[in-house]
């Protein structure tokens, strides 16, 4: 508990001096030295504060799966230098990079992903169990979370016995076990439908008021992008418009309280 | 703590896919139970001939009267084994063939000896379980039959009396025989085959025989020349029935003579290992008479052969070696004869490492069809590396490292491998004993051999677990999470 409490010190400290995503000229080639050579990313430059929740869209084709890996720690770039929270992304070794993605970024995935025959508990408690935590911390911090997302009461069903909301519900709980640096979200609402897409858009906010989450939401709807306090626009490998969001977003918020 | 958790991994994962599992096991199961049935079964059946051969004396020591292989000094090569096979097929009719056979080792004297224990013993029940025992009459015959052999070459009863006395401390009996005539004992209505053994005192301990009424001839009957006689209790049942037969008068005809003897006792009738199946009416059985008797019709007066019994304790190689060394000094001057004294052991030896060579080679053909299950696991392990792409995409999304997946999919397949080998094990044992009781065998199974197959079954599972493992260790997390 207390590591925890020293944890949030240290991040607010960093809120003052660094930010969470740095990237500068990032470029991601494929094919390199043949003749059908594809530069998908064409020198990136992307900083993410502490705390923010930033929208990264673009139209498919646009780069954005392939910055999302690059963010999340899935790939390394082909030049160019990204650090994540202190940590210098294009310099470690696979294993580095299996640690960062443990301990340092929450994925939410379009299709959930939740690990099928393994019960909701054991879905949240494995982030935990690569990280190396003892038997009874992974539980406790795992009902603690499937709290939070409101799956307490579900967490010992399987994935196949769980509602699309239910499902991404848990993934969300799995994403912040670890207490990462940023949660990184694919099209988290992609495959459920507009009222549960609510439900799950309403728990990110909650996770970024309440618990001061640094979320990157990568969509292709312009409509959730807006609900976010920075959008970013890719379009052919560039970044075509970080457009300052607050305003809306604040007025969002409002309008959602009204509604509540 | 990983292991613990890919082990309920693995097992929920083996129950979701319930009949591929089995499937895949199946070859395991039945590599892993071949080996174990025919292990057991031949485990069975070696510890069986091994106690049987024992029962009727292996650890006995028998002294031969044979003629000096005289090329032995001259040449050694291959004639000389063609010498001593017609050496021992002149001495030993009954047993020539076997001493052909098997004469083809330099140690061909000790080879002539055995067939002398099984020659000697031929009559005696128990006895037909030593290898093709045929010799009924060997004994007798061999004194006979014998070209050269006279009296004066072979040992006499003072020199054998002498030889135990020096070794009264290793000697516990010694047993002489002379087989006699063969006929039949009869009564008013029915008879019964007899074989009549001529035997001394030592005979009943070396050749284990149990007296049910009665007693076994004793010194004075031999000293005395007395005309009495041990029956078998299933000669007496013929021609006695319920009557007490000591003391009673036996009559023994044979082709061209007849012979009173006095009943002094019955001993238990064994049935011989590999008993001809003939039933209880032709029954030929021994009737033990003073060697003495049998020695009045007897060619040779000497002896020409006899078992020695070692005490308990002694070790039979290196007392073999000490009685032949004490022999050679009394057959030194002879130019034609020698004594040799040998032991079954090395002949059981053999046998034992015949039948652990069997063993081995089908052990080894069960073995390919482990190697066919290895290959079945490592093809279930790849489809379910590509089954789980996504899954796996997903560890490593969340933080797996290489090392995490590989253990992961190693462990699962050495689960399917031990469960697989676990059952192989019990239907092995099961058909071990159905195997080993249908052959008339008891069924003894080692917990090494258990051990080995499982652990070998373990190592299967590493073995052929670690390329699928490898590969899924090895997948893009990018493409994995991408793959549908």
């Amino acid at each position: 508990m207390q590591q925890q409490v020293g944890n949030k010190i240290s991040r607010e400290m960093k809120f003052l001096s660094n930010n969470i995503i740095e990237m500068k000229n990032i470029i991601k080639s494929f094919y390199i030295g043949t003749p059908n050579e594809l530069n998908i990313l064409k020198g990136i430059d992307i900083t993410v504060k502490e705390g923010e929740f930033v929208s990264i869209i673009g139209t498919s084709g646009s780069g954005k799966s392939t910055l999302m890996n690059i963010i999340g720690a899935l790939d390394r770039p082909t030049s160019g230098n990204y650090i994540l929270d202190g940590t210098n992304i294009d310099e470690i070794s696979d294993n580095g990079l299996s640690e960062v993605r443990n301990k340092q970024i929450g994925f939410v995935f379009q299709t959930y992903n939740l690990i099928p025959r393994s019960s909701a508990l054991k879905n949240v408690e494995l982030p935990m169990l690569y990280y190396g935590m003892n038997k009874k911390e992974r539980r406790e911090r795992a009902e603690e979370l499937l709290d939070l997302v409101g799956m307490k009461d579900r967490m010992s069903h399987q994935p196949n016995e769980l509602s699309g909301g239910q499902k991404q519900r848990v993934a969300i709980a799995r994403a912040l076990v670890n207490d990462p640096s940023i949660i990184l979200a694919d099209e988290p609402t992609g495959a459920l439908d507009s009222s549960t897409g609510r439900m799950v858009m309403d728990l990110f906010h909650k996770i970024h008021e309440e618990e001061g989450k640094t979320i990157v939401l990568i969509t292709h709807n312009n409509e959730l992008a807006n609900e976010t306090q920075r959008i970013i626009t890719l379009r052919d490998g560039n970044v075509t418009s970080v457009a300052d969001n607050e305003k809306y977003y604040r007025r969002f918020k409002e309008e959602e309280k009204i509604c509540l | 703590m990983f292991i613990k958790e890919n082990i309920l991994l693995a097992i929920a994962g083996l129950k979701s896919n319930k009949m591929r599992s089995l499937l895949t096991m199946l070859g395991i199961i039945i590599g892993i139970a071949s080996v174990i049935g025919v292990v057991s079964v031949g485990n069975a059946m070696t510890s069986s001939v091994t106690s049987q051969m024992a029962s009727m004396g292996a650890t006995n020591i028998t002294v031969n009267v044979q003629e000096k292989s005289t090329t032995s000094t001259t040449t050694k090569n291959n004639t000389s084994t063609n010498t001593k096979n017609s050496n021992g097929s002149s001495q030993n009719s009954a047993g020539s063939s076997q001493g052909g056979n098997k004469g083809t080792q330099t140690s061909g004297s000790s080879q002539n000896g055995n067939k002398g224990v099984q020659a000697s013993g031929g009559g005696i029940p128990g006895i037909g379980g030593a290898p093709g025992g045929g010799g009924n009459f060997g004994g007798g015959r061999q004194g006979k039959s014998s070209s050269t052999a006279k009296d004066i070459d072979l040992m006499t009863m003072d020199q054998i009396n002498t030889l135990q006395e020096n070794f009264s401390d290793e000697i516990s009996s010694i047993s002489m025989n002379e087989s006699d005539v063969s006929g039949k004992v009869k009564n008013e209505t029915t008879f019964a085959n007899i074989n009549t053994v001529g035997t001394n005192v030592g005979y009943q301990d070396v050749k284990n025989i149990e007296m049910q009424k009665g007693r076994y001839l004793a010194q004075n009957d031999i000293d005395e020349v007395k005309n009495v006689a041990v029956v078998s209790d299933k000669l007496v049942s013929k021609i006695f029935g319920n009557t007490d037969p000591i003391g009673q008068d036996i009559k023994v005809y044979t082709s061209n003579a007849i012979f009173t003897y006095s009943v002094v006792g019955v001993y238990t009738y064994k049935a011989s290992g590999n008993s001809r199946t003939t039933s209880d009416d032709n029954l030929t059985t021994d009737l033990y008479v003073p060697i003495t008797v049998a020695k009045k019709t007897a060619t040779n007066k000497n002896y020409q052969t006899f078992s020695i019994k070692p005490k308990d304790g002694v070790d039979v190689q290196t007392f073999t070696t000490e009685v032949s060394t004490y022999l050679s000094t009394l057959y030194a001057k002879n130019n034609k004869f020698e004594a040799v004294a040998s032991n079954m052991e090395s002949m059981l030896e053999s046998r034992t490492t015949m039948m652990n060579t069997v063993s081995m080679a089908i052990s080894g053909i069960a073995g390919i069809s482990l190697l066919v299950g290895g290959i079945g696991v490592m093809n279930i392990m790849l489809v379910s590396v590509t089954e789980r792409t996504r899954e796996i995409g997903t560890r490593k999304a969340l933080g797996a490292k290489g090392s995490h997946i590989k253990m992961q999919f190693i462990v699962e397949s050495i689960i399917i491998c031990s469960i697989g080998g676990i059952l192989g094990i019990l239907l092995g044992l099961g058909l071990g004993t159905i195997g080993a009781k249908a052959m008339g065998f008891v069924n003894t199974v080692s917990a090494s051999v258990i051990i080995i197959s499982f652990s070998f079954s373990m190592f299967i599972g590493v073995f052929f677990g670690y390329y699928p493992a490898k590969k899924a260790a090895d997948l893009d997390p990018i493409e994995a999470l991408r793959y549908e």
